[in-house]
């Protein structure tokens, strides 16, 4: 069943470019011989290592366990030795703990135990299962899942929602996902269900993936219904997607819980059918390659902890062009200094722009056009903000309560800045100021 | 394979490829239907006073920058030119060189460099300076010729021609109707004001039509929003109407206000200059109706007989408390969430 959605205010159109790769089949990419594998790949506390140098680890082994409730557990990509424990480059662009290991080429596996007859099990299960396979928000959130599966109890969730809206421009890793392997996320979706003990599960899709909607239509039958929504960046934000879907509104800073709803990304939801049935951990996941930058766009299959130095040289190589390498799409993706990075759990797309697509960052006074207002899709006020910061005026910032409801709520989806006229760097504004609140907090302890 | 180094800036890393200078530029050439008319209708010299009021107002705006020791190169941004058109289209044509460049210096100087620049002043800047001129030279400001070969329209009308040197000049039709309300009015068609090649008055306002044509295209690339026209055109409309309703014979009927004096290029071209007008659609509103009030209220009962440029001005004066009071409920905020699902 199709139904209609509602449209949230603001958004933006920018160019999709999803017809690099959205015919692309996603091709494995065989194990590279270094695997950089960080232990904070998710929100929340880091991972405790559980190896230490020297020792010998096979695929899908445990190598770090969560540290914390807020945390995710940590496994090899791969068989081989651990040949260094240290800080390395994240692709944040922070440094971070991580375990490199130099792989032996054999693959060899050491999964857990398939969980056989899941609908019979104890949710509680099925949950232990999902964290000790380290199953986090694959559509770059990275919040660990086993906490999403467990709300608490004074919002209980009625509606699970499947976001496969993928608006950022250039990437189709969750597309190709949906389209190659819709019946796992459909298991995936009886799984929640089971766990959950939720009857109603909406599955979000762009309507600019019209096989993708038809592919889990069909797998999805009675399990779910899926939305076709509207073609607007940014559909696949959390609080835009739950209202598209189901009227209800997130107030700022609460969780989709509060109004009763949860949100999965579609490749989580593979990667929890993939845990429960076969005891497979996280260790693997689709990344679009694309950009102008690239010698052959195309989606792989990329074991977690590939630098994209590997993952590039398999796919094609980069164009003499190349000037910018962006971890995730063009909207919300980080610019890399290097390719010497891990791919880890929430990075769907390696993006290579030329200088010639590459933005002029000259940027200009506000002339108060108000595009960014019309932009915004929580209807804040980008422009405001923009120039208080701008001019450090931190504490007219709290004197107008800009920041509780309007900075803090900001998602740093970048819609304001893609339609600013004089390139006014918005979002690095708003990133600039809660830096300075975050600090503020800390001097206060 | 060794390691690459890119090149790193912030995200978002596309953008739609907008631009301050395109936007201002596009503005510009939104007015050139109307000043062709202009130009057909009182000849070269609405060109002179378009070309010179634009050239001084880059030249003020360069000479600022100078002086601020920054880059005059900003000075072709197209926000100065912008400015000296505005201007020059709210002049009659035939000013003196002289008082243009009085009228730059105001617009340039003292309505926006001494406030900051681009960006920071709170009025009008073109609007500032024709209020300052109309003011400062009352005589000039308000010697409007005839269009060309028109003369006999004019006596038709039984109104004063006079001649000055050898420019025939009139009444506008709003100061016509002030003077002689029912004398004037039979005899002011709609026609001439909607085409506008027929009446006097300031450069720019005499076409609704190329005003119109122009507008169109700003809504169409949507550089500016409906809001603030519309509720100043609705809002001249449903006063005039009223007025007209309780003493024809006094007051004139609404299509006459609609059409008449600067209410088009005032409502289009001036009440939407981005900075100086609210940027929320509740405030535009309030603002638009604002404006409309003003100008009829000025039209019928105040000392001119225009009142747009005066409206705009004050509510310009407004602009930062209605920014502050029409602030819409985010997104997250406008109903109060449901607890449990039940719709679908």
């Amino acid at each position: 069943m199709t139904t209609h959605a509602n449209p949230f205010p603001g958004g933006i159109h920018p160019a999709y470019r999803k017809d690099l790769t959205s015919g692309c089949e996603a091709v494995s990419m065989p194990v590279p011989k270094i695997l950089v594998i960080p232990l904070s790949q998710h929100l929340g506390a880091p991972a405790k290592v559980l190896v230490k140098k020297g020792d010998l680890v096979k695929a899908g082994q445990l190598i770090a366990e969560p540290g914390g409730f807020i945390s995710a557990a940590v496994h090899a990509s791969s068989s081989g030795k651990v040949t260094a424990i240290g800080p390395v480059e994240l692709p944040n662009g922070s440094m971070g703990e991580a375990v490199t290991i130099e792989t032996d080429g054999a693959h060899e596996w050491e999964r857990m135990e398939p969980i056989q007859n899941p609908f019979a099990a104890d949710p509680k299960v099925l949950v232990e299962r999902v964290k000790a396979a380290g199953i986090v928000g694959m559509g770059g959130a990275t919040f660990p899942t086993h906490v999403k599966l467990t709300p608490p109890a004074d919002s209980p969730v009625d509606w699970v929602m499947l976001n496969g809206a993928e608006c950022e421009p250039y990437l189709t890793a969750d597309h190709r996902v949906m389209l190659e392997r819709a019946d796992r996320i459909a298991l995936g979706v009886k799984l929640i269900r089971h766990i959950m003990g939720v009857s109603k599960v909406s599955i979000g899709i762009e309507g600019n993936k019209a096989d993708a909607i038809e592919a889990m239509k069909k797998a999805a039958g009675e399990l779910a219904e899926v939305v076709e929504l509207p073609v607007k960046y940014p559909q696949g934000s959390e609080k835009q997607l739950i209202y598209a879907i189901t009227g209800r509104r997130v107030p700022p800073k609460k969780l989709p819980s509060v109004v009763g709803v949860t949100v999965f990304n579609v490749a989580t939801v593979a990667a929890i059918a993939d845990a429960v049935i076969e005891g497979t951990p996280l260790v693997e996941r689709v990344v679009t390659v694309t950009g102008s930058g690239v010698n052959k766009p195309g989606n792989f299959l990329v074991p977690v902890g590939t630098r994209v130095m590997d993952l590039m040289e398999f796919a094609g190589g980069y164009r003499d062009e190349a000037a910018q390498l962006i971890l995730g799409g063009p909207m919300m993706g980080r610019a890399a200094a290097s390719d010497n990075v891990p791919i880890i759990k929430g990075v769907g797309g390696v993006l290579v722009l030329t200088a010639a697509d590459m933005k002029n960052t000259d940027f200009g006074v506000c002339i108060r056009c108000g595009r960014c207002l019309r932009a915004c899709p929580n209807a804040q006020n980008p422009m405001l903000l923009g120039q208080l910061i701008e001019k450090g005026l931190y504490s007219r910032i709290e004197e107008e309560k800009l920041r509780e409801i309007v900075l803090d709520d900001c998602f740093e989806c970048g819609s304001c800045t893609f339609v600013c006229p004089n390139r006014r760097p918005l979002v690095q504004f708003f990133q600039m100021a809660k830096g300075y609140y975050r600090s503020q907090q800390k001097r206060k302890g | 394979m060794e390691p690459r180094t890119f090149t790193v800036a912030y995200a978002p890393h596309v953008h739609d490829g907008s631009s301050a200078n395109r936007i201002m530029w596009t503005v510009f050439l939104t007015l050139l239907p109307a000043a062709a008319v202009a130009v057909y209708a009182f000849g070269l010299d609405a060109l002179r006073v378009l070309a010179l009021s634009t050239a001084l107002c880059v030249g003020m705006e360069a000479l600022a920058l100078v002086m601020m020791k920054r880059d005059p190169r900003a000075s072709l941004d197209g926000s100065a030119a912008l400015t000296g058109f505005l201007l020059g289209l709210t002049l009659p044509a035939g000013l003196s060189n002289g008082i243009l460049v009085v009228g730059a210096f105001v617009a340039i100087i003292v309505a926006k460099q001494v406030f900051g620049g681009l960006g920071h002043n709170p009025f009008n800047p073109a609007l500032t300076s024709r209020v300052f001129l109309l003011i400062a030279f009352p005589k000039q400001l308000t010697t409007w010729p005839v269009p060309r070969g028109l003369q006999d329209i004019q006596e038709f009308m039984g109104l004063a021609v006079t001649r000055t040197n050898d420019a025939v000049t009139s009444a506008t039709p709003l100061a016509a109707i002030k003077e002689h309300a029912q004398r004037a009015m039979p005899n002011i068609q709609l026609n001439d004001l909607f085409f506008g090649v027929h009446t006097p008055g300031s450069i720019g306002e005499i076409s609704a039509l190329a005003l119109l044509v122009g507008a169109a295209f700003l809504l169409y690339k949507r550089i500016i929003t409906w809001h603030i026209p519309v509720a100043t055109l609705l809002t001249v409309a449903v006063f005039g109407a009223l007025t007209h309703l309780v003493n024809p014979a006094k007051y004139a009927d609404p299509f006459f206000h609609l059409f008449a004096g600067g209410l088009f290029i005032g409502a289009f071209f001036m009440a939407t200059d981005f900075v100086t007008a609210p940027v929320w659609p509740m405030g535009k509103i309030i603002y638009g109706v604002g404006i409309g009030l003003l100008t009829m209220l000025i039209r019928l009962w105040g000392g001119y007989p225009e009142g747009i440029s005066f409206a705009i001005l004050l509510m310009n004066a407004v602009t930062p408390l209605l920014d502050r009071y029409t602030v819409p409920t985010p997104f997250g905020l406008r109903t109060a969430p449901k607890k449990t699902g039940g719709e679908s």
